[in-house]
Parts: structure tokens; sequence; C-alpha cells
């Protein structure tokens, strides 16, 4: 076993994901199936080879610091679920 | 021939000797969605007073502009300020866009006519496109096929005549894919090629829009609109871009086609095999020199794909928080069970599986053995393309393995589905560009894509080669019968 299902269970909560007694069984072993099939990677020796985060990469993209057009404060709350026309309204925290 | 059957090229003639206006050729594309998209799904929304309204605005204009009165279609994760954009999901049914994407305004200021939104894989995690929480496309060419994904609504639009040309997306695969089971042209362009502002993000190192059209100077002309520099997206690369329309000249004297003999082993379909080593032939007798090249990294590419695809999409798809925007569970009284009700209820099976996969690559104390070490083999990969590409100009192979499969075929088995994407996932670890050119039929009357892969930054290398390989072909005229 690459995972259990009590790492899952685990993993779900870091990702903000309720799941079915029965999704998680079936969640289990599939990235169980997944998790063997990608441990090929271990028959490379990558030792000392630089990681690739980026296909291209370019260094700072950089721009002028110069105030531009921003989407007004009724644009950006316009999708939102919940809100008060000044903020987004989120259940209660503290 | 009806308005909607024609090329970009060929419409762009009639309108502008005035034989056509922009109002009736998007009136014919209308009239052909209404005809046949109940059958091909290939829409989520058309919105024909928005799109009659372009046209009319496109006729104002008088034929200024590259695109003037074309009317396309748009994969439904490219942002359409006041159109809704949903990405496939139910978490984003309700999202509208209070702003274009960067390609969304380039094509509105060369005259294009937006029809409407397509279907495609949720969050474009997918090879079929049946994980569209709305709408499952189907192909154009035989009933009960898939169009391929994860942009199949794109393709099955363009290949169904109900557009002139479309915009996707491809992370692994997800324009050429399509274009190959649908049998047109779709391109994906080098890594920092086209803007991704406003490309709702999947997997951001690897995510790039590109164009779908019916031939290749239609696909080309696209590409004089979409490739370019944009200070809104910080990987975009500051680069010239050539008119590709001036490399589509016949004759291969003087270039170099490498063939990697990885892409052609077990578990490629015959009749796929056959499409491409024909398509080599051609090149031959158009003067190409045929180099045998390796690959050797080939079957590691789905491996590292699917660590650091979903690892990338568990870190961009964290801002589904109920929040800002999309779903949200009202019955939740907590925050955290807020997120976790909002996003099991708006996200489907397959964005969580990517989603735990990802994190799980991510957490602490299996970075390094999964994340780290996907990383590392890329490099080894992205060396591979870089060493071919000394002895070669272009390299050619299939797209997919097989023609398009019936719906449910890869039923439950994620890991079947994902290695059906072998050999297009690697053009997106390496950034280089691709395309998938119509390369003939199998028996069964399915189309057969070949692919074409380019050092960075040389997609007019690619358009020269995909056009040759289809005026040596002449299978371009050829339509679906719907």
């Amino acid at each position: 076993m690459k995972i259990t299902k009590k790492e899952v269970e685990h993993v779900a909560h870091l990702a903000r994901l309720n799941l079915s007694e029965q999704e998680l069984e079936k969640m289990t072993e599939q990235l169980d199936n997944l998790l063997s099939y990608v441990a090929k990677l271990d028959e490379l020796d990558t030792e000392n080879i630089r990681p690739t985060t980026h296909a291209f990469s370019i260094s700072n993209a950089f721009r002028e610091d110069r105030v531009q057009n921003s989407l007004s404060r009724k644009e950006a709350l316009a999708n939102s679920p919940k809100q008060n026309d000044e903020y987004f309204i989120v259940p209660r925290i503290l | 021939m009806h308005p909607y059957e024609l090329t970009i090229c060929q419409a762009l003639e009639k309108l502008g000797s005035g034989e056509l206006s922009s109002r009736e050729l998007t009136l014919s594309c209308l009239d052909r969605i209404t005809a046949v998209d109940d059958r091909i799904k290939a829409f989520i929304r058309v919105d024909p007073d928005h799109a009659l309204a372009m046209a009319d605005r496109a006729d104002a204009r008088k034929g200024s502009g590259a695109l003037c009165g074309i009317p396309v279609s748009i994969k439904d994760l490219l942002c359409t300020k006041g159109i809704a954009t949903t990405c496939g999901s139910k978490i984003l049914e309700n999202f509208i866009p209070p702003y274009n994407a960067a390609v969304i305004d380039k094509l509105e200021n060369e005259g294009a006519v937006i029809l409407g939104k397509t279907s495609m894989d949720e969050f474009a995690m997918g090879s079929t496109s049946e994980t569209c929480a709305f709408k499952v496309p189907e192909n154009p060419w035989k009933k009960g096929y898939v169009a391929g994904g994860s942009s199949g609504g794109s393709a099955a639009s363009v290949a169904a005549c109900e557009c002139l040309a479309s915009l996707g997306s491809d992370t692994g695969g997800s324009i050429r894919q399509p274009a190959s089971l649908c049998g047109i042209v779709g391109m994906k362009p080098t890594y920092g090629r086209v803007s991704r502002y406003g490309l709702i993000a999947y997997a951001s190192s690897l995510d790039q829009v590109g164009p779908f059209a019916r031939d290749v100077r239609d696909c080309a002309l696209m590409m004089n609109v979409l490739a370019g520099y944009d200070s809104k997206d910080s990987t975009s690369v500051r680069i010239e871009k050539p008119d590709y329309t001036k490399s589509l000249i016949k004759g291969m004297k003087g270039m170099r086609v490498g063939v990697p003999r990885e892409y052609f082993g077990e578990g490629l379909d015959p009749e796929v095999e056959g499409a491409v080593k024909n398509g080599i032939t051609l090149l031959r007798e158009a003067g190409a020199e045929i180099v045998d090249v390796s690959l050797p990294h080939t079957d590691y590419c789905v491996a590292v794909y699917y660590l650091i695809a979903p690892a990338e999409a568990s870190s961009n798809l964290a801002r589904y928080d109920g929040v800002h925007y999309g779903h949200r569970d009202m019955s939740a009284d907590s925050l955290i069970d807020m997120y976790k009700e909002s996003r099991s209820a708006g996200f489907g099976a397959e964005v969580k599986r990517r989603i735990l996969l990802g994190t799980y690559a991510l957490s602490s104390g299996y970075y390094d053995a999964y994340y780290k070490k996907a990383s590392q083999v890329r490099t080894i990969i992205m060396n591979d393309f870089k060493k071919a590409f000394e002895i070669c100009d272009v390299l050619i192979s299939p797209v997919a393995p097989t023609p398009a499969w019936k719906f449910g075929a890869t039923g439950d088995d994620p890991l079947a589905m994902y290695l059906s994407d072998i050999f297009s996932i690697s053009a997106n670890l390496a950034g280089i560009p691709g395309i998938s050119v119509p390369g003939g039929f199998s028996r069964e009357g399915l189309p057969i894509g070949i692919q074409l892969q380019g050092p960075h930054f040389k997609e007019e290398v690619l358009f020269k080669v995909a056009y040759n390989i289809e005026q040596c072909l002449d299978i371009y005229n050829k339509r679906p019968v719907l």
C-alpha cells in the first residue's frame, strides 16, 4: 500500500474536501494505484539534476510602478455569493 | 455551399468583396448550431444577440481587422466579460467574469464574432470531455464516440461547421488530441507565446492557449492574432512573432524530420501507425530528410505529468473557497465547514482526485519524493528534446495512440485514461509547440491526426510541415455528414 485510508482522510482535510465513506474507499484505491504507477520515477537517478519549475524560464518580469485602472469595488464584489456592497461576508471566525 | 462551411480565408474574401456580410455568416452559423448542436453538444452557452451585435459592428468596420466578421467559439475557461464562464464546473456555474481574457480582447480587436462558450472537461481535467458538469460533446464523425478532451466542445464545434474557428487550451494535449479525434487542425503554441491572462488556471507551468481551425492556413491566421507579449502575464515572452502564413510553402527540401522511435511501440493502433508512416513518406517525397531520433525518457512522461499537473492544480484550485466567487454552501456555520461543503458540492470526482493527489505530492514529508523528483525528471525530458532538435528540425509522431473511442470506454480507471496522453504531454513538460494535422481516416471513418513538435518558438516550422502534409493528402475539404 502506497497510501492508507487515514492518509487520504488527512489530505482531504488539508485540501478542504469532505469525502463520503464510499468516496474515501474509492479514492484510496485509485490514489494507491496512481502512486504505485508514478513510483517508476525511482528507477531514474536524479542526483544533482536541477528541478524544472517553468518550461521557459525568464527572470523577473517587472513593469513600471504606475497606478492603472482596476476593478471597481462593485465589480469585484459582483460574483460573491454573500456580500454587503462593501465586504465579502464569511461565517463568524472568532 | 453554405456560408458556415467556409474556411476563414474563403469567408474573408467574400466579406471583403461584399458578397457576404458578417450578419449573414453569423446567422448561418447560428442556424447550423440550432440544427446540429442537440447531437454535437459542443456549446454550453450560445449568445445569439451578443454575436449578432458583434457581427453588425464588424460589418460597420468594413473589413478592418485580421478576423473581421469571422464567427468563432471559445472554450468555457477563457474569461469573457459579461458572459458566464463555467470551466465546465458546477462550482463556477454562475460566474460572470468582470474582464476579458487577453486573447478575447485580441479577437475582438480584430473584429471576430464570438458565438458562445464550448463544453470541456471540468477544469480541463480529462481526455474525453466526459467530466463536464453540463454537456458532453460528441464526435461529429460518429455517433456514440467521444470528441476528445479537454477542449472537446471547441474541436467538435469547428469540425461540425458550427463556427469557423475556436480557442482552446492545452495542458497535456487538450488542443491537439481533440483536434486529432475530430479531424481538424489544432495548435499548442510554445509556453509563453500566447498570453494566459484570463485563462482559468489548471496547471500554470503547463497551460497554454491555442487555436482550432479547419485547415492549416486558418490556424496560422488565428496564431497571427493570438501570439505576442502581454505585460499582464508574467510568463509571457517578449520575442518577435513572424507572419505565420508566410511559412505555408510547398516543398520540404533542406528540412530534417525526426521520427522518435519510442513513439512507435506497443499500444499504438496499427491504423494510427499507418497514417503517421504515410505522412512520413509524403514528407520524404516532398524532399525532407527523415532522421531516426530517440526520446529515451518518453516512458516517464505520464508519471511526471500526473504529479506536476495535480500539484499545481491543488494550489490553483484552492481559490474556490465560496467567498469571492463560485458556489457556496449557505448552511455551514463555521468557516472551515463552509469551505469544505462548498468545495465538495462544487467539484466533480476527477477534480477531487487530482486535488487530493496534488495535495499529497506537495505535503510535508512527501514533497521531495514526488513533486521534486518529478520536476527533476522533467529536466531530463527537456534535455531529451534539446538533443533531438540538434539533429532534426521537427518531430513527427501520433497525437493519440488510437482514433476516437466510445463514451464510457475508459470507465472508472483513471490510470488507463491518463496513459492515453502519452504522446501529447511531453510537449507541455518541455514547453515546446505542437500541432495536430489530419492524417487520414480509420476503416470505421474516424479521423486520425499527425503530431508535429518543434523547438521553442518555432511555430512557423510546424505550420510549414503541417501545410505540406495537408496539401499532399488533400483530405482537408472532407467534412462529417450530419
